[in-house]
């Protein structure tokens, strides 16, 4: 009897703490949405910010953010796609695929200032990109790279061995097979991954500190040589060093809703194709 | 023909491709030690300055520390460094006019290093810095020479102002200390609730309630850190503050609150991942012989799902210590030396995001950060490579 009494407390405890953890999150995306909810409007997503950032809206930061996005993924996506198809289509297990498995988790393991940092010694000093986009979108790809490589070569996978020996049995080369057949039976999954990096990278501060970010600068970028303002170091600055904290905290609290926005759009988006495509297969 | 050329071309690209990761983290390695190298080519004196003192005293040597408490007027007489009995006078090119009328210092101060012979070879009790520009010909002082910065004392000294003038003080420690005190807090505050997450997940809950809870975690997850530091700025500095009567809510316990939060998806996916690994055979055997579900859990699965459970108390440590903004923008960003988990406190991400942007390029201060970087780096390097390790091991058991 007393043991099933101790399971029962223990459980019911797991339970309570899995509750909580739910409550935590509710309560932190609640505090963002109610108190965000307030600053959102048609102006404050369009317009340039004024009054030293207390005033007007973040529409500069919103285009920098999608612009990074864009930029990073451009790098990010190609290459990362190609290195997970090189690590599941053509090494054969072993010390060779281990290592190349060890750096990819090497990489992703790497704290994001650390990317920063590289970010300036390579591209705004080395290559003298200076603090550009160009140097921040290369920044935030490498950043993301991991997460590529691990979700394509999770999606390439799954994918059944007798397709690709149906395929070499009819003739077809190993890039064929590839390109026909492999790839096209896991796009959705690679699809998800890249939806997943492009709402990681959207949040990312550290990496875009030193490369990219703007304080303030209420025009659009003219090249990728321009600075330009991003969502996340834009809350940051009005957060804790804009010029004047307490009568920015609602463009903060929108800045942070439509970051968070971002966020929610993509995972919601990424679960869903997971769910359709987890239908189908079955 | 042309179709062949293009193949090759993108299988070229793939087999290259694959060594990225390999690439990169060279090239990070080879960036970051390369500037942090350079720190330990530098002496600590403010570049091009020289420090002098009078040719009759008798010290020939002066450590970082000393020089601090020299120039703070901390250490006011030569004796207590071993010297003369006298007190220490401070010279520099300002003070200048305080010993020499302008018609000696001459039009464009050109008479200046002429001026700064005079007194300090008149004054017994003197250390005096300037530019070197300004060393005179048949100059009739000492000049005191400083050690390189050593990579020990990088590592060993409790002081951390790059910036101080005349000499910097470029210690780790309180930095080093800092960063693992506010992430070992965080990982004993998470690793208990995400254990019990995890075991929840893996064993009590059903489908229903997990397909509630898993997308919970991810989005827990996917919270931008900048998003948790203003949580955290807002809510729990002040939240902080009252519940310990404090001056201020910005202090390492305030870190360590929002990095918990943050560490518990990496560990809550890790470690129910090594729960669902425990082979079905030992939990039936367990269960069998009259154990109940929960004993069964306790006594076989977590022990058998210990490494895996371990990885991910590691993995969670190596994300709290690498996290910048929370970091940023929660702990107080003071250069305290302190074990106290109540005080602001700065961690070495916070402290390379804070100060890289002031750091005139290729300077100490600059190569200092970088140098931080690169002991962030090496220990996460270490924690992967640890995880990695831990998870071969299962695999061949």
């Amino acid at each position: 009897m007393n043991k099933r009494l101790s399971q029962k407390i223990f459980f019911t405890l797991f339970r309570l703490i899995s509750l909580m953890i739910v409550i935590v999150l509710f309560s932190i995306l609640g505090f963002i949405i109610f108190n965000g909810a307030k600053s959102i409007s048609w102006h404050f997503l369009t317009q340039m910010p004024t009054d030293g950032m207390t005033k007007g809206g973040i529409f500069p930061a919103i285009v920098g953010t999608l612009i990074l996005v864009l930029g990073s993924m451009i790098f990010a996506f190609p290459v990362g796609v190609a290195a997970a198809i090189y690590m599941n289509e053509y090494v054969k297990e072993g010390p060779v695929k281990r290592f190349m498995r060890l750096m990819t988790s090497n990489l992703a393991g790497v704290p994001s200032i650390v990317f920063g940092l590289f970010g300036m010694a390579l591209f705004v000093n080395q290559l003298h990109f200076g603090d550009s986009i160009i140097a921040g979108s290369l920044t935030l790809g490498l950043l993301a790279l991991p997460v590529v490589i691990r979700t394509t070569e999770e999606a390439l996978k799954q994918v059944d061995d007798s397709f690709r020996l149906a395929s070499i049995g009819l003739g077809a080369t190993k890039l064929q097979t590839i390109g026909k057949v492999t790839l096209p039976i896991a796009f959705p999954n690679i699809i998800t991954g890249l939806i997943l990096s492009i709402g990681r990278v959207s949040g990312e501060t550290a990496p875009i500190l030193f490369t990219v970010a703007a304080y303030f600068l209420p025009k659009l970028p003219h090249s990728i040589f321009d600075q330009v303002m991003a969502l996340p170091y834009h809350l940051y600055v009005i957060a804790t060093s804009g010029t004047n904290i307490t009568e920015s905290r609602p463009i903060a609290y929108g800045t942070a809703l439509v970051l968070i926005s971002i966020v929610l759009i993509c995972n919601i988006t990424a679960s869903v194709i997971r769910n359709v495509l987890g239908k189908r297969n079955k | 023909m042309f179709k062949k050329i293009i193949n090759k071309i993108i299988e070229g690209f793939i087999k290259t491709s694959g060594w990225v990761s390999s690439i990169i983290v060279l090239l990070i390695i080879i960036f970051l030690f390369k500037e942090a190298s350079g720190l330990f080519n530098k002496t600590p004196l403010e570049e091009g300055y020289m420090l002098v003192v009078n040719k009759k005293n008798p010290i020939d040597k002066l450590n970082p520390d000393q020089l601090k408490n020299i120039f703070d007027r901390d250490s006011t007489s030569w004796k207590t460094l071993g010297g003369m009995n006298a007190d220490i006078e401070i010279f520099t090119v300002e003070d200048i006019s305080t010993f020499y009328n302008d018609s000696m210092i001459g039009e464009n101060m050109s008479n200046l290093p002429w001026c700064i012979n005079d007194h300090i070879s008149k004054t017994e009790n003197v250390i005096s810095y300037f530019p070197e520009k300004y060393l005179p010909k048949n100059f009739e002082g000492k000049i005191l020479h400083l050690d390189k910065i050593s990579v020990y004392q990088f590592l060993k000294n409790k002081i951390w102002l790059p910036s101080a003038r005349p000499v910097s003080q470029v210690g780790a420690m309180p930095l080093i200390i800092s960063t693992l005190l506010v992430s070992l807090v965080a990982i004993l505050i998470a690793l208990p609730i995400g254990l019990a997450a995890a075991i929840y997940l893996a064993e009590v809950a059903d489908s229903r309630i997990r397909t509630i809870l898993k997308p919970v975690i991810e989005l827990l997850a996917g919270i931008p850190s900048v998003v948790y530091g203003f949580f955290g700025l807002v809510i729990i500095v002040p939240f902080v503050q009252k519940i310990f009567n404090l001056p201020v809510g910005e202090t390492g316990l305030t870190g360590s609150i929002i990095l918990a939060i943050m560490a518990l998806p990496t560990i809550i996916t890790v470690a129910e991942d090594a729960l669902r690994s425990v082979p079905k055979a030992m939990k039936e055997a367990s269960l069998a012989l009259g154990a109940t579900h929960w004993q069964t859990i306790y006594k076989v699965m977590i022990p058998y799902a210990s490494s895996g459970i371990t990885a991910a108390a590691i993995l969670g440590i190596g994300r709290a210590i690498g996290e910048t903004m929370v970091a940023l923008m929660v702990t107080g960003n003071a250069n305290n030396f302190t074990f106290s988990l109540l005080k602001p406190i700065r961690t070495i991400p916070a402290t390379i995001a804070a100060e890289l942007g002031e750091a005139s390029y290729g300077g100490l201060h600059f190569k200092a950060l970088f140098a931080l970087g690169c002991i962030l780096f090496l220990i996460t390097l270490m924690i992967n490579v640890y995880v990695e390790y831990l998870s071969g091991k299962k695999q061949t058991k």
